[in-house]
């Protein structure tokens, strides 16, 4: 064998170029081992589920009573139950998302030690990040997807638009999980997570999710618009209530570049913290 | 169902050169070079610290290299790590089993990470299974596994891809002489069925039965190389006395024994060719144990106990290092 020179540049363990973007297709495992997992583990998918619609009919109930109806940008008119629904539906995509996004995905890097044995395997860093937001926003989806089958069922879906809510839900998750992730990639401790409960009530509570965006003034109507719920929320609600409009493809950019950036983030820390 | 002897090409499984790992301003390996061909049973041989993880962790290839080279199975892991690690076989020193999934399911998701199907996977784990003896376990959750069972299972794991190499970190430490029994008779048949073995350890009756070659490594460097009998040779005495004196008399005597051997007159010269003093004990290296002991009785040494045994790569070790093997 001839002598090798000496290549003191830093170094990749996985394989360069299109690869370290869409991974080796080792996702995919890694997804149907946190399947095999969640089999035994169904009442806590049940769970999740079901806050949303009982903040649904909770607000359906009682609070859409005391309010009546509200004007949407566009001038139409539509029940305060009608308005809250595809909010809620978008919250449901990100409580899922998250979840297994943050806590899932710390147990498995510090306690479970689970990466340790995977990327000894020919799967990547890359192949991990993609994984297990796939899976988180698979678990997100399965919520929102039921919410749909309650919101059609109830009548709070009256346009044929509300189709592409399906994969509006999915590219939330996408988005949250993606975020979700690099955020937890930074995490060293349990207490780190206060901090994601609280970002995320703030962003549940002021995404436009329970009164429209015009209610704030101006300057606040822009801090509004840097939050990824509201962009879901915002473009589920044009879906379901049928006011879709140019507009619309702007909040769908806004996900997909989260999602984007969170998943290339997350894969370059997982490949910092894994392969020392 | 293993054999891996057909002939496939014969360059070397890893072929390093002036290899170097840092953390920081730590160097773990500071420039080693390593040669392993096929078929070979081959270890490193080093105290705590000496870098013998940070090595195999390069060759595994879950760490990236600082400096040299490194070619494992012919490729560079820095561009090929996912294909070589597609043909290894991975014992850490830490189990990193699934904690989450049953001992079968370890099996099979592990398979289904090297691409296997579902099929392929399921069957190759109920063999392996069956090759650790853990048949009986297979539906179990992997917490109550004792520790011998675990470190099986991890070695049942690492075969699921049929590797080429096997790379065992440390594959016995913490386990109790019966459980070691065990482990080195599987890696043993896998080695006869011409499996490449790479293994660290600090135990020198496992380098000693299990290496066809090894290397003593200590502070990140490689002390020496070469089979256990060629290293014993070359860096020891056939055998060795071991004097065992009263608790603080240890140092005294072993100095009064230093003196002896250096007199010119005594026949004890031209019998020990080296003396250690460790805290608790004292060593003589001779080709002639039992002369050697006769002679120290007749200058008057009076040990609590004597052993006269064979030389060992402990000793080896000591000689290269100046320190123990085992602290
Ligand atoms: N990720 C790391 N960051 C910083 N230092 C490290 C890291 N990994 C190893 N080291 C240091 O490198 C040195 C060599 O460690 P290594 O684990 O390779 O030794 P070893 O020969 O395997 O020892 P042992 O027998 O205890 O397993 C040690 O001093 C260790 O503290
Ligand atoms: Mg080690």
């Amino acid at each position: 064998m001839s002598t090798p020179t000496v290549q003191p540049s830093p170094m990749r363990l996985t394989p360069p170029l299109l690869q370290r973007l869409v991974g080796t297709g080792g996702a995919r495992h890694l997804v149907e081992r946190n399947a095999r997992v969640y089999r035994r583990e169904w009442l806590v998918l049940v769970s999740g589920f079901l806050e949303p619609v009982f903040y649904l009919f909770s607000i359906g109930v009682g609070v859409s009573k005391l309010v009546g109806d509200v004007a949407l940008p566009g001038g139409e008119v539509v029940t305060y139950t009608a308005f809250v629904a595809p909010a809620m539906l978008a919250a449901s995509a990100m409580n899922g998302a998250v979840i297994d996004a943050t806590f899932g995905l710390f147990f498995k890097l510090k306690y479970n030690k689970l990466y340790d044995a995977v990327l000894a395997t020919p799967v990547t860093p890359v192949d991990v990040a993609i994984g297990e937001i796939t899976w988180a926003l698979m678990r997100g989806s399965l919520y929102s997807i039921s919410f749909i089958v309650v919101m059609l069922v109830i009548g709070l879906i009256s346009s044929w638009w509300a189709v592409f809510a399906l994969p509006v839900v999915v590219l939330t998750g996408f988005a949250f999980a993606a975020i979700g992730t690099a955020c937890t990639t930074y995490m060293r401790s349990w207490q780190d997570f206060s901090y994601i409960t609280l970002v995320q009530l703030p962003i549940f509570l002021f995404s436009a999710t329970f009164y429209p965006l015009s209610v704030y003034p101006e300057s606040l109507q822009w801090v509004v618009r840097c939050s990824p719920l509201y962009h879901s929320a915002t473009l589920l609600r044009e879906l379901t209530t049928g006011t879709v409009g140019p507009g619309s493809l702007v909040h769908v950019a806004v996900l997909v570049a989260l999602g984007v950036v969170g998943m290339v983030v997350t894969g370059r820390r997982l490949e910092k913290l894994l392969l020392t | 169902m293993l054999s891996k002897v057909d002939g496939v090409s014969e360059q070397p499984m890893i072929v390093a050169h002036g290899l170097v790992k840092r953390f920081g301003d730590f160097t773990a390996v500071d420039g080693i070079d390593v040669e392993v061909s096929r078929g070979e049973a081959f270890g490193f041989l080093g105290p705590n610290g000496a870098g013998k993880s940070s090595t195999m962790r390069m060759i595994g290839c879950v760490s990236p290299v600082t400096d040299g080279t490194l070619r494992v199975l012919g490729h560079d892991p820095a561009v090929d790590g996912a294909r070589i690690r597609a043909r290894l076989g991975v014992v850490p020193q830490e189990d990193t089993l699934d904690f989450e999934l049953s001992v079968m399911e370890n099996l099979i998701v592990y398979g289904r990470y090297f691409g296997m199907s579902h099929k392929q996977a399921t069957e190759r784990g109920r063999e392996l299974l069956e090759f650790v003896q853990l048949e009986e376990r297979a539906t179990s959750q992997v917490e109550p596994l004792s520790g011998g069972m675990k470190r099986r299972l991890t070695i049942a794991r690492s075969l699921i891809n049929d590797p080429d190499m096997l790379l065992l970190d440390e594959p016995t430490t913490g386990l109790d002489p019966q459980a070691r029994h065990v482990v080195w008779d599987r890696l043993f048949r896998l080695k006869q069925r011409g499996v490449t073995l790479v293994l660290t350890t600090h135990y020198m009756d496992e380098a000693e039965q299990l290496c066809d070659r090894l290397v003593v490594m200590d502070r990140g460097r490689i002390a020496a190389e070469g089979s256990p009998v060629a290293l014993i040779r070359d860096w020891s005495t056939r055998e060795v006395v071991e004097l065992r004196f009263a608790a603080d008399d240890t140092e005294t005597s072993g100095e009064k024994i230093e003196a002896l051997v250096e007199q010119p007159e005594r026949p004890l010269r031209a019998l020990v060719s080296r003396v250690e003093v460790l805290p608790d004990r004292v060593l003589l290296y001779s080709d002639d144990g039992d002369a050697t002991v006769g002679e120290l009785h007749r200058a008057g040494v009076e040990p609590q106990s004597v052993l006269v045994r064979r030389s060992s790569l402990e000793d080896v070790f000591l000689r290269l290092t100046g320190r123990s093997l085992v602290e």
